[in-house]
């Protein structure tokens, strides 16, 4: 290249080319994305935040947590269980044939044809579907992350360190805002974490007439304020909380399947 | 007088155009450099101290990281690299700089959109998009000062006896028209009030990261080191070929990576990412040739002078090039993805490589534009304390990467090794402050001088003829 107009071109051509591919390209494959439907129930996916989830979304965004924390489970692959729901009427034809199968990390003809032996022996069987990986096993998620999950989010939030643990479905796993508001105060509760305190979210303060019905409850000894005091969360906590609550990817889509654990219907 | 007179002559003139601009860029570098190190370590011992800075907010983890990161690049390495293209473009072109003010002013404007940002980062104000998180206000001071130092670096260019342009040109006039075309294009795709849906702003941002932080920092990188190598050294660069083959290949598969294996986007963008890393390869071996033949038969012992600094540079590009493969290859992701493996490599990018060319080319230029040696002789002293530290910072960040990968993330698999990184940062730190050191006494004698002259000036009796009678 001899002059100012080559090196002009090998630049559009190749910026123009990565441009057309990374930017443009998503932006049109998944910038008119609509909500999608969650297999078998049919709801609409992702449900839109509460006010004050939207709110703890900028706090967390504020305070970068991104930095530490990511918001994408990774999966490997899928595995099929059989499950015997019923024994029918002879049970111990079923328990005989069921002495001998591998009921877990299956393939999708092996989870058939153990089906079919328990079917078979009169028992029932279902066949379920569960993701793998070790971000599954880790217990962090029960499917990987998809695109839909971050529909709502501006701005979105994934991470790319994990010096502490993945978020994208804690609101699935560790459902209790206590828990969450005491370990923002003192991570410490948790053995050998290393996140630094979120104390400026919280106001430590004499106990009034009536004690606060914020307060924390339940800190440990080594935590907990002075006689006296309480700790009592600041709005920004609570929302902060609110939007880790609302951190689920746990349903069931077309582009990631998996059988949901039954819960017990009266 | 003799040609060889003239000649350098006017080279000292085409230098001396060069001093109040640079003066300003290299201010900014030196200071910016040494404030985003001290940034780096508060962060960085919150991994050991977790208590340590809890009771400022402005000081936990997630918000001196964000300002260290963006210190060191838009702080750091944008402004150095920019004075050092202004210079080489003079001195290619054998002319005076052009339009000498513009980037003064553009390098004051730049300082003041970088202070503002680290402010507002600091005060909770990042926009939440890793390497674009600078408020809009930052932004638009950023895109107009480097669109003003291009002005004048373009305007030199055109200036140039020899038409036929030498391969640091492609390298650095690609990094010209590079910025403003992914720092505009994130900024309104991304860091506006109607950002685009969902996932597609990180995959702009990742985009964005990698052109800046890997295409960036490796054109304005290369393109110094194949102009300082020969220089030094006395010997040609060896070939212009290759060196045509290494800038074509980089731009144009160093543009499609960045987006990681694990990501929930379509399944199109990481597999495309990979193949691209993969073929980075090509202008790896094609840099590494190019280093390699020029350098053979040199006879120049450098003992950590400015030879050294490209050098090692170079190598710390190769490695940290190499890194992206290991990390694109997907029996290695899965394990690397987000550990400090990619710190490490961000780290050896910024600091390792686009650190030591640029320190060295700062180092080299400097004594030059001011006609006066360095005050402090601490060239080969920065050089190794930087290089040790960058050695111990992106050796124990990838140690510390693989250890929390093999752990499956235990928050303290990697701890031992994150402090002797804080202990790496604080080695490249030191380097920081012998640089700032030299260049901050240096402006200031500087300035006494030119205010004594003034002063000097207006004292003076006046003449004869000029005094009513």
């Amino acid at each position: 290249m001899k002059s100012g107009i080559g090196v002009f071109f090998a630049v559009a051509i190749a910026l123009g080319g990565s441009w057309l591919g990374f930017v443009v390209g998503p932006t049109l494959q998944l910038g008119t994305a609509k909500e999608t439907a969650v297999l078998v129930s049919g709801d609409t996916w992702p449900q839109q935040r509460t006010g004050e989830a939207t709110l703890g979304l900028q706090i967390y965004r504020a305070n970068g947590c991104a930095a530490c924390h990511t918001e994408q489970v990774r999966q490997q692959g899928v595995v099929y269980e059989v499950a015997l729901t019923g024994a029918g009427k002879n049970p111990t034809a079923v328990s005989n044939v069921l002495a001998g199968l591998k009921l877990s990390g299956l393939t999708k003809e092996e989870a058939d044809e153990a089906s079919g032996k328990i079917t078979g022996a009169g028992g029932k069987a279902e066949t379920h579907l569960a993701a793998t990986g070790t971000d599954i096993q880790r217990g962090w998620g029960v499917r990987h992350s998809v695109a839909a999950d971050y529909l709502y989010d501006a701005p979105v939030q994934l991470g790319s360190l994990r010096a502490g643990p993945d978020l994208a479905n804690v609101g699935g796993r560790l459902a209790d805002a206590n828990w969450h508001l005491m370990h923002l105060y003192a991570p410490g509760i948790v053995k050998d974490s290393r996140m630094p305190s979120f104390k400026f979210l919280f106001e430590k303060r004499k106990v009034g007439v009536t004690p606060s019905p914020d307060a924390l409850t339940g800190l440990p000894k080594e935590f907990a304020p002075a006689d006296g005091y309480e700790v009592v969360p600041k709005p920004e906590a609570k929302q902060l909380v609110a939007y880790l609550l609302s951190l689920r990817a746990d349903a069931p889509l077309y582009e990631a399947p998996f059988t949901p654990a039954t819960t017990a219907k009266p | 007088m003799n040609p060889a007179d003239t000649n350098q002559d006017c080279t000292a003139k085409i230098d001396a155009s060069c001093r109040v601009p640079l003066l300003a860029l290299f201010g900014v570098a030196s200071l910016s450099l040494v404030l985003g190190l001290v940034f780096a370590i508060i962060a960085s011992v919150t991994f050991h101290q977790p208590e340590a800075f809890a009771s400022c907010p402005c000081l936990t983890y997630g918000h001196t990281q964000a300002a260290a990161n963006d210190l060191l690049i838009y702080g750091f390495a944008m402004p150095a690299a920019l004075g050092v293209m202004l210079w080489i473009f003079a001195r290619l072109s054998q002319a005076e700089l052009a339009l000498p003010i513009v980037p003064v002013a553009a390098a004051n404007l730049w300082f003041i959109g970088v202070l503002v940002g680290v402010a507002t980062i600091l005060g909770g104000g990042s926009s939440g998009y890793t390497w674009l998180e600078f408020p809009r206000v930052s932004a638009m001071l950023l895109g107009v000062s480097f669109v003003l130092v291009a002005v004048s670096a373009t305007a030199t260019l055109g200036l140039r006896k020899e038409r036929e342009l030498y391969p640091s040109h492609w390298f650095l006039l690609a990094a010209l028209l590079w910025f403003p075309w992914i720092y505009s294009t994130a900024n309104l795709f991304i860091v506006t009030t109607h950002p685009v849906r969902g996932v597609t702003q990180a995959v702009i941002d990742w985009w964005y990261a990698d052109n800046l932080v890997f295409v960036w920092l490796a054109l304005v990188g290369i393109g110094t080191a194949f102009y300082f190598i020969p220089k030094i050294t006395g010997q040609p660069l060896k070939s212009r070929f290759y060196a045509l083959f290494a800038f074509w290949t980089l731009i144009f598969f160093g543009t499609w990576i960045g987006i990681p294996a694990g990501a929930p986007v379509p399944a199109w963008l990481p597999t495309t990412s990979a193949f691209a890393s993969y073929m980075l390869i090509i202008p790896i071996a094609a840099v590494a040739i190019v280093f390699v033949k020029t350098l053979r038969g040199n006879t120049v012992v450098s003992r950590g002078a400015a030879l050294c600094y490209f050098r090692s540079g170079t190598v710390a590009f190769l490695v940290s090039a190499l890194m992206l493969v290991i990390q694109a290859c997907p029996k290695h992701s899965s394990v690397l993805e987000f550990t400090w493996f990619g710190q490490a490599q961000v780290q050896l990018q910024i600091l390792g490589f686009a650190g030591l060319i640029l320190c060295g080319a700062i180092n080299y230029i400097f004594p030059l534009v001011m006609g006066k040696e360095l005050p402090f002789k601490t060239v080969s002293l920065q050089f190794f304390s930087t290089m040790f530290g960058v050695l111990l910072l992106v050796i124990s960040l990838a140690i510390a990467g693989v250890k929390q990968g093999n752990a499956v993330y235990e928050p303290t698999a990697a701890k031992f090794w994150l402090m002797i990184s804080t202990t790496g940062t604080l080695l490249v730190l030191i380097g920081a402050l012998m640089m700032f050191a030299n260049i901050f006494v240096m402006t200031f004698k500087w300035k006494i001088a030119l205010a004594k002259a003034a002063l000097a000036a207006v004292k003076a009796p006046l003449e004869n003829s000029e005094v009513k009678a």
